[in-house]
């Protein structure tokens, strides 16, 4: 069989970086393929080049056998070849249908022909068994399983061949994530070419036929699922020894600096208890929606404390907090945020801006700001955290994920935490980075700090964490040290019963 | 069947009418001799929501698509002092009224431009030309009145039909009230309409659907030149035919407040023509309510400007109720 897409050692460059070097990657029609990697690696450019919004500097694509170079993606659109983003795009205020039908509806003259479009909406969704989503419902009301459903409807509107999966299930509940392995099994029957993005292995496996592995822009590994093993996969993407990724400090837990009693708040979390000790890791794992993240932004204050405690011990002694945010601070009390760009760092300051800003009082030199001592600061500082840039006075959004999310820590040290809250702190940075941040963290630790870590990356938590909680549904379920887990009992306790495998058999 | 969302998203704008005249129904002043809703008040109040409802239906366009123009108001003095002197120079009233359209289509055409050309944010975009074209008009009308004779049927738009007639309403209000019912059908049934919701709710979809997003934004920006030369026109008729180079000022903020209080929302994507007329019935039944019941300016301007906060308050919270 011919392929349907084809991708000939694609290359792209974003100024110095080289983004991909010479990847090639095709699909079939009636075929899963995964592109699996890092985050990092290259699976969004390369999608991006796919779906027209980048335009690669070498290499060739062909659609059907013909040349394929589509220069926006309402070209590729118009191609076949449609792309489900992480963050979905639909307009929320429009209707299901006039969502399903955006750029593409049935009109006369300029006048919308009502019965028509209505007719092929619902026969799009149908396609996709789905029959429990009003047409006249507005899209930003609908819970995000069926969004996603929605703009898939829309591709098949618009005649899709190809159709690309960002993440499609990194928001979306255990049972709905069952409902999309569905309907993607349907657009293969169908015989579409999927190609799904992912670093959730035992999803990949799962679903796909055939798989291709990103490291460092490049193709590593191609080949088919069946007779692959999942560890062979892991060392692709890796591409070294986990025990180098995950260099050990040695530490030992001290006092107790955290505890939470029955800690509750709106939604979730519920009912936590936990202590954690003076130079001690303790890892948080669970799905996306479980809790984690809500529970650190409790502990730090941002979202009210419903029921319960949280105490820190500070220089003078037990201290409650989760009242806000600078009280926490000035009780040695730091977060580091899960989304860099919109909350963790405000990208259009320097790097000496986002250095200082919760804790501007050693520069103050009457009522003013000496930008010297500032500058000589954050020039140390660094220096000491390993960060490459132009200057203390570099826009951090110039930085690569790796150098701000280092900016992003130090920021905690610069304000004298005691108690590190790092949310998702290695998402989208490379994988030499990674390493630097497990081994700053395997450093703070012997100092003496507490730090609560939230991932979403199990080998990292194994890997860096002395004890592993898993959340489910607001609740810490379990708390163990992390040698008493493995990656298998880490996802059943986080999906609540069943591993993954699991409910497949009974499916 | 179920009655659709826009319809709930007019309850609110609906109630507040109702109760803005109930209150002011249920109060008689000593010193007045008529009850407060009388036929004569409803036309006048009508006539009066004229210039800020035309300029409301233009603003409902562009807040639905995400946009804002801050211009009306002066594109609406540079329309009333261009008729005026065309008028003046002696042109067949017909051509003048066709040139004062073509002026407020350009004028929003140049403001669609900055806004997709130059990609200035539409709130800089249109400051901008509001100073630019207050300017113009002034320099057109050389900073003075300018009066103007104009045949019956153009200067008797907003004046009280013959008690003869069964007209009932001034002739400019139908116009108002048939350009809505026209734009409401645009809106909701036309290719157009539905781009301009879209790139108003999520402009990267739209784009991403293959929408021409800055050809459909110009024809936005166009189209609310359009209804503010069709307000200035009224505003020349409010004054007896005369064109005044500080006609206007101010009113764009009437016309989005009136946009506001029918539910649109300035992050782009809700609006409904219908409720914006109803918005602006609503202001100028205020006004004049206040004045009704002794109430003096300056407090008149908190009362409004109260009203309107509370307005947006509750219709975001029943829309989250929902």
């Amino acid at each position: 069989m011919t392929p349907l897409l084809t991708m000939t050692s694609i290359g792209k460059r974003f100024g110095a970086t080289r983004a991909l070097v010479g990847v090639s990657l095709d699909v079939q029609p009636g075929e899963v393929r995964a592109l699996i990697g890092e985050n990092g690696a290259g699976k969004s450019t390369l999608m991006k080049i796919v779906s027209g919004v980048h335009q690669p500097d070498a290499g060739r694509m062909t659609l059907a056998g013909e040349p394929y170079a589509p220069r926006h993606p309402a070209d590729a659109l118009v191609r076949g070849v449609a792309m489900i983003y992480q963050e979905l795009n639909l307009a929320p205020d429009l209707s299901v249908e006039a969502n399903i039908l955006l750029g593409q509806e049935r009109s006369r003259w300029g006048w919308l022909q009502p019965r028509a479009g209505r007719e092929v909406a619902r026969a799009a969704l149908a396609r996709l068994s789905t029959d429990d989503i009003p047409l006249d419902a507005p899209v930003g009301r609908l819970p995000i399983a069926a969004q996603q459903r929605v703009e898939i409807a829309r591709a098949l509107v618009g005649q899709a061949r190809v159709i690309v999966f960002d993440e499609p299930t990194s928001s979306l509940t255990e049972e709905d994530t069952w409902r999309l392995f569905e309907v993607i099994r349907e657009l293969r029957r169908a015989g579409l070419a999927v190609i799904y993005i992912s670093h959730f292995l035992e999803e990949v496996a799962e679903i796909s036929d055939t798989y291709t592995v990103l490291r460092d822009g490049q193709s590593v590994a191609a080949g088919t699922l069946a007779g692959t093993s999942l560890g062979e996969i892991v060392r692709a993407m890796v591409g070294r020894d986990l025990t180098e990724m995950f260099p050990r400090v040695s530490h030992a837990a001290g006092a107790s600096l955290l505890e939470l009693r029955g800690l509750s708040g709106r939604p979730s979390p519920h009912d936590v208890n936990l202590t954690v000790h003076r130079g001690e890791i303790v890892g948080l794992a669970g799905l996306v929606g479980a809790g984690r993240s809500e529970l650190v932004r409790t502990i730090f204050g941002l979202t009210p404390v419903e029921r319960g405690d949280v105490r820190v011990a500070s220089v003078s002694g037990w201290t409650p907090l989760g009242r806000s945010a600078r009280g926490s601070i000035d009780h040695g009390v730091g977060l580091v945020s899960e989304d860099r760009k919109a909350e963790g760092l405000a990208l259009e300051l320097s790097i000496a801006d986002n250095l200082t800003l919760s804790r501007l009082a050693p520069y103050r030199r009457g009522g003013l700001l000496s930008l010297r001592a500032r500058r000589q600061a954050t020039s140390q500082w660094m220096r000491r955290m390993g960060c490459r840039a132009a200057g203390t006075e570099q826009l951090i959004g110039q930085l690569s994920g790796g150098n701000q999310q280092k900016i992003a820590i130090a920021r905690l040290l610069h304000q004298d935490a005691d108690l590190l809250l790092l949310d998702e702190p290695t998402r989208g940075i490379d994988v030499g980075t990674k390493a630097e941040i497990y081994r700053l963290i395997g450093e703070l630790a012997a100092s003496g700090k507490g730090i609560i870590l939230v991932s979403s990356y199990l080998p990292e938590l194994l890997g860096v964490a002395d004890r592993i909680g898993v959340m489910c549904r607001g609740r810490l379920v379990d708390v163990r040290p992390t040698s008493a887990w493995t990656e298998d009992t880490i996802m059943h306790a986080a999906t609540g019963s069943r591993s993954l495998a699991a409910a497949d058999s009974t499916t | 069947m179920r009655a659709g969302p826009w319809l709930w998203s007019l309850v609110a704008p609906f109630v507040g009418l109702v109760v803005v005249a109930g209150i002011f129904s249920a109060q008689k002043p000593l010193d007045k001799p008529t009850r407060f809703l009388t036929s004569t008040r409803m036309a006048l109040v009508a006539k009066q929501s004229a210039i800020v409802g035309v300029g409301a239906l233009g603003m409902t366009i562009v807040i639905i698509a995400g946009g804002i123009d801050l211009s009306a108001g002066s594109v609406l003095a540079l329309c009333s002092v261009t008729l005026a002197v065309s008028l003046k120079q002696g042109w067949p009233a017909p051509i003048a009224v066709l040139l004062v359209l073509g002026v407020g289509l350009l004028a929003g055409v140049v403001n669609g431009l900055l806004v997709t050309g130059l990609r200035l944010v539409p709130f800089i975009a249109t400051l901008g030309t509001m100073l630019a074209f207050r300017g113009v008009a002034e320099w057109v009308s050389e900073q003075k009145k300018i009066q103007a004779d104009a045949p019956a049927w153009l200067s008797t738009l907003l004046d009280r039909p013959p008690s003869d007639s069964h007209q009932l309403l001034p002739t400019g209000v139908w116009l108002v009230l048939v350009l809505g019912a026209v734009l409401a059908i645009v809106l909701s049934r036309t290719v157009f309409g539905r781009y301009v919701f879209a790139i108003g709710s999520n402009e990267a979809t739209a784009r991403l659907c293959g929408i021409r997003v800055p050809v459909v934004k110009v024809a936005v920006y166009g189209l609310v030149g359009l209804f503010m030369a069709l307000a200035g026109i009224f505003d020349f008729n409010d004054l007896n035919s005369q064109g005044s180079p500080t006609a206007g000022l101010g009113l764009e903020l009437s016309m989005i407040a009136a946009v506001v209080i029918g539910g649109g929302s300035l992050s782009g994507g809700r609006g409904s023509v219908l409720g914006s007329l109803i918005g602006a019935v609503t202001m100028t039944l205020l006004r004049n309510g206040c004045v009704y019941a002794g109430v003096s300016d300056p407090m008149q301007k908190v009362i409004i400007g109260g009203i309107i906060l509370a307005a947006v308050t509750i219709d975001r919270a029943l829309a989250s109720a929902r």
